[in-house]
């Protein structure tokens, strides 16, 4: 991959096993690399590592913004599978409002239930944002708190 | 859908595990028709997931013949339209599953190429360990043609139900933590008050009699009204005879009304508080029982509010405001009853406002009681700041940011202000309303009243009388209506202490415990594996240590070494495979008991408030004073102890202040010492100390080891050189094992790590196990 940008000295690949293959400005390849973000939450767009199968980091990007836009693709893709945070766009209904409690929620992925276990894993974010751990470590997002329909809101605020 | 029970032709030969349990009805009706004769159903796993991450169920079967995937369109009509995806059992087909952020992803390789691979959440009942290993197992039969090995099943040890080798968690008794506790939380109080059943009984007869015997003054006033003061009026003169009786039968019912009422208040109040007691007490045992993990996801000042307030709560509310609110509604009760006995068209009347009080008392305890819930919450979250700042305090003043956490106590306390302003607007509008409804109750009464009089249909005494049992009443109603705040305070107090007694150790007592007579200390740990959250922190371990051998655990932080210590020490139990002692599993070992076997040296010693002695003899409280200066001599602790100004006996605080890093240590190890257990572990006991109270510690920890079972955590490998074995783990795996010679000898991690500590360079762990998996790249390279 010819690479337009001088800070990126390295080439990313998807190999035959579906996995991301990272090659070093001095030829070394390392399979199965992770792409992490560093603020998955504050600021998804600004700092992102490549990580070995290790645990270490090979590469640091500090912005996508002018990235190669195949290697963007790429990031962006691999990024989209790794990173699973559902969107709640609404609350239809919850079990009760005493923890545990199933929620029967809409997501920007669709319609599922999320078991909530205790007020605990509801985190206030900063701008109104709210992270909910599930029962399974699932993550899900509420990006506006304020945008919320009427009902959700009503529902949620039992539990703030 | 009548395609009910189909399939489960052979369901009776499948042992019950989740993957092979009945398939849902939904499924059943589609796989149906794509299965070939003679194919059987051995697992499935339903996988909620598309390729774009979007909600959508699919479903994974593995037959004796084939892996197959069900993916129905969008449309979930009744008849729906299904893809099938199928991959024959062949040579070099593999299963791999990994997991992030609690997505798991199946993946299908052939050879090294992946042909499919599925990404699912992980719902209830889903075990996708033993997916795959149904999975290995059906596809090597299928090629080989011996049939697949009988797996030995092991009861779970609360319920008996069966599970399998890596099926840790039952789940029957897993699904009944997701119940919610009832909403009528108050009413399991019961359970508290049971003991006291006669005691309240005899304060409930007691409270029916006062409230009767506040009931009769009202009622003579009619005589005095109609026989004495209205004649009067008419030209007869008073009969002071009768005058007499009336005053002295008011006198005497009041006088009887405050007897009892005193005796009836005395009775409940005395029980209440006990139940309040009992209650504080069995809420603490029940969370000393609780799992390291309850306390990892829990606050201390949330928790210490919750045991210390809220009780109070309960029992002022059980105590006041419970008793005036049962004498309140006795007291409506009768009075009801007497006013439709002098008089029922005028009783209606007066009673008419009552269901309209009722309904609104109704509406606005619903608002109430979710905002005393938040309140609750909030003020937890103030007391949540004191108990992170108190602690921290050095820090904080260390990094000049008083003003910082001044404003975050700030922050809470405006929230806390906030929640309370707009309770306080629906509760404010609240009193005076009931008020303004008893003034128009009084107005009713007063005109219907006089209309009657007017009509001759009642006498004067008795609207009299009306009047002056209402005004009781309504102000009764009034205060009535305060219960509505306090019963909500109460419940959402109950509610908060139910939520720690309902819930269930994760590391639960065995219900057929096993007892060990002799431990020799042998520990077995096979296949463990252990999640933290949605992270898998310890990966199919297996590690067999003899009794009396010490193994140096060794592996840069976050590499599982503590986590398989938290899991020997059963603060965890293993989401699958087992440990053993003796060749017993742990878990049908009861707790306590076991505990009893494990000296336990952590790297920040942990001194609670007391004497030196008491310190030491912490696991042993009977512990003679001879014991304990032994246990302290062992520990090279003795000396510096004598050096103290009231030697054994000198006070230290919670964090042990006033006594140096090393001395606690010591003291720490002394502790262990004095309860001889088989088993020693030894959490970075040495970490946070100097070189030369390390070699003092050092030579306290070589009397500890001696003869014990010993498991050291160390970063510095100095501290092992008497390990028989060590073992080098990495990313909750073992990479190595061996003695010192052995694995210098095949000069892996361990060797560079040698290497570089005895060249005195200030080397990590993690560089030398980085340099290797580098090197090793370069050579398969």
């Amino acid at each position: 991959m010819a690479t337009i940008n001088p800070n990126i000295d390295f080439t990313l690949a998807r190999n035959v096993a579906g996995q991301l293959q990272f090659t070093d400005s001095d030829g070394i390849v390392f399979d199965n690399v992770n792409l992490v973000r560093a603020f998955p939450i504050s600021a998804p767009d600004e700092g992102l590592s490549i990580i070995s199968k290790e645990g270490h980091e090979l590469a640091w990007i500090s912005s996508l913004v002018d990235m190669p836009i195949q290697l963007k693709e790429l990031i962006e893709a691999e990024l989209a599978q790794r990173e699973f945070m559902p969107e709640i766009l609404r609350i239809n209904q919850v079990s009760s409002f005493a923890t545990p409690s199933i929620w029967d929620v809409v997501t920007d992925k669709g319609n599922t239930q999320l078991t909530l276990k205790a007020e605990d894993q509801i985190w206030r974010l900063k701008n109104n944002r709210i992270l909910i751990t599930d029962k399974n470590g699932v993550n899900f997002m509420i990006n506006n708190l304020e945008q919320l329909d009427k009902h959700s809101r009503k529902l949620l605020d039992r539990f703030l | 859908m009548n395609v009910v029970n189909s399939v489960p032709v052979n369901s009776k030969i499948l042992p019950p595990t989740p993957s092979s349990r009945l398939l849902p009805n939904f499924w059943q009706s589609i796989v149906q028709p794509h299965l070939e004769n003679a194919e059987e159903i051995k697992a499935w796993l339903e996988i909620n997931l598309d390729e774009q991450l979007h909600f959508t169920e699919h479903l994974l079967l593995i037959t004796n013949r084939r892996l197959v995937y069900f993916c129905p369109s969008k449309t979930h009509a009744d008849i729906p339209n299904v893809s099938v995806h199928e991959y024959v059992y062949r040579p070099d087909l593999k299963l791999v599953q990994h997991d992030h952020a609690g997505v798991y992803k199946l993946e299908l390789f052939e050879h090294h190429l992946r042909i499919a691979s599925w990404c699912y959440t992980l719902t209830s009942d889903t075990s996708s360990a033993r997916f795959i290993k149904q999975f290995e197992q059906q596809c090597t039969s299928f090629i080989s043609g011996n049939p697949v090995p009988v797996e030995a099943t092991e009861p779970c040890p609360k319920c008996r139900y069966p599970l399998t080798a890596e099926q840790d968690e039952c789940p029957q008794c897993s699904s009944e933590i997701d119940t919610p506790p009832s909403t009528w939380t108050l009413f399991r109080l019961w359970r508290f008050a049971k003991p006291y059943q006669w005691q309240l009984l005899a304060g409930f007869l007691l409270m029916l009699a006062s409230t009767a015997a506040t009931l009769v003054p009202p009622y003579l006033t009619i005589p005095l009204m109609d026989k004495v003061l209205i004649p009067y009026q008419n030209g007869v003169p008073i009969d002071t005879e009768l005058v007499g009786l009336l005053l002295g039968g008011l006198l005497g019912s009041a006088l009887l009304a405050w007897s009892l009422g005193w005796s009836k208040t005395y009775i409940l109040a005395l029980v209440s508080e006990r139940i309040g007691a009992d209650l504080r007490t069995i809420t603490y045992d029940h969370l000393l029982k609780l799992s390291l993990e309850y306390f990892g996801g829990k606050r201390t000042g949330d928790l210490m509010a919750r045991i210390g307030s809220e009780s109070d709560r309960i029992c002022v509310f059980l105590s006041l405001h419970l008793l005036d609110f049962a004498t309140d509604v006795l007291m409506i009760i009768m009075t009801a009853a007497i006013l439709v006995s002098i008089n029922p068209e005028l009783a209606l009347v007066t009673l008419l406002p009552l269901p309209f009080i009722a309904w609104m008392i109704h509406i606005v305890r619903d608002k109430l009681r979710t905002g005393f819930e938040k309140i609750d919450r909030v003020w937890s979250e103030v007391s949540n700041v004191l108990a992170d700042t108190i602690p921290g305090i050095r820090v904080v003043k260390a990094f000049a940011q008083e003003a910082r956490e001044s404003s975050r106590f700030g922050e809470a306390n405006q929230h806390n202000l906030a929640v309370n302003d707009r309770i306080n607007k629906i509760w404010s509008l609240f009193s005076p309303s009931v008020t303004l409804l008893t003034e128009i109750g009084l107005l009713l009464v007063w005109a219907f009243g006089i209309w009657q009089i007017s009509k001759d249909e009642i006498s004067v005494g008795i609207l009299t009388a009306f009047l002056a049992y209402i005004s009781r009443f309504y102000t009764r109603l009034d205060s009535m209506s305060r219960i509505v705040s306090v019963t909500q305070k109460a419940a959402s107090g109950a509610k908060r202490i139910f939520d720690i007694l309902d819930h269930v150790s994760s590391v639960p007592e065995p219900s057929n415990p096993v007892h060990l007579d002799t431990v020799s200390g042998k520990i077995e740990i096979r296949s463990a594996g252990f999640r933290y959250g949605n992270r898998a922190v310890i990966k199919d371990l297996n590690l067999t240590i003899e009794p009396g051998e010490m193994i140096g655990l060794v592996g840069h932080s976050g590499s599982g070494k503590s986590t398989l210590v938290n899991l020997m020490c059963r603060f965890y139990d293993v989401s699958a495979g087992s440990i053993s002692l003796d060749g017993v599993n742990i878990r049908s070992l009861p707790i306590s008991e076991y505990r009893l076997n494990i000296g336990l040296v952590l790297q920040e010693p942990f001194l609670f408030f007391g004497s030196i002695a008491e310190n030491i003899a912490y696991g042993k409280p009977d512990a003679t004073r001879a014991e304990i200066i032994a246990a302290a001599r062992a520990a090279h602790a003795h000396e510096f102890i004598l050096r103290l100004p009231h030697g054994y006996d000198s006070l230290v605080g919670e964090r042990g202040h006033g006594l140096s890093g090393g001395e606690r240590q010591r003291i720490s190890i002394a502790r262990a010492l004095l309860i001889d257990p088989r088993i020693l572990i030894l959490d970075e006991a040495t970490a946070s100390v100097d070189t030369e109270t390390e070699k003092e510690i050092q030579k306290a920890l070589d009397n500890l080891v001696h003869g014990r079972t010993t498991i050291a955590i160390a970063h510095r490998l100095s501290t092992l050189h008497k390990a028989n074995r060590l073992v080098v783990m990495d990313q909750g795996q073992i990479v190595e094992i061996g003695n010192h010679d052995e694995l210098m000898a095949s000069e892996g991690a361990y060797y560079r790590l040698y290497q570089a500590q005895a060249r005195n360079v200030d080397t990590d762990l993690d560089d030398v196990i980085s340099n290797e998996t580098i090197a090793n790249k370069e050579a398969s390279a």
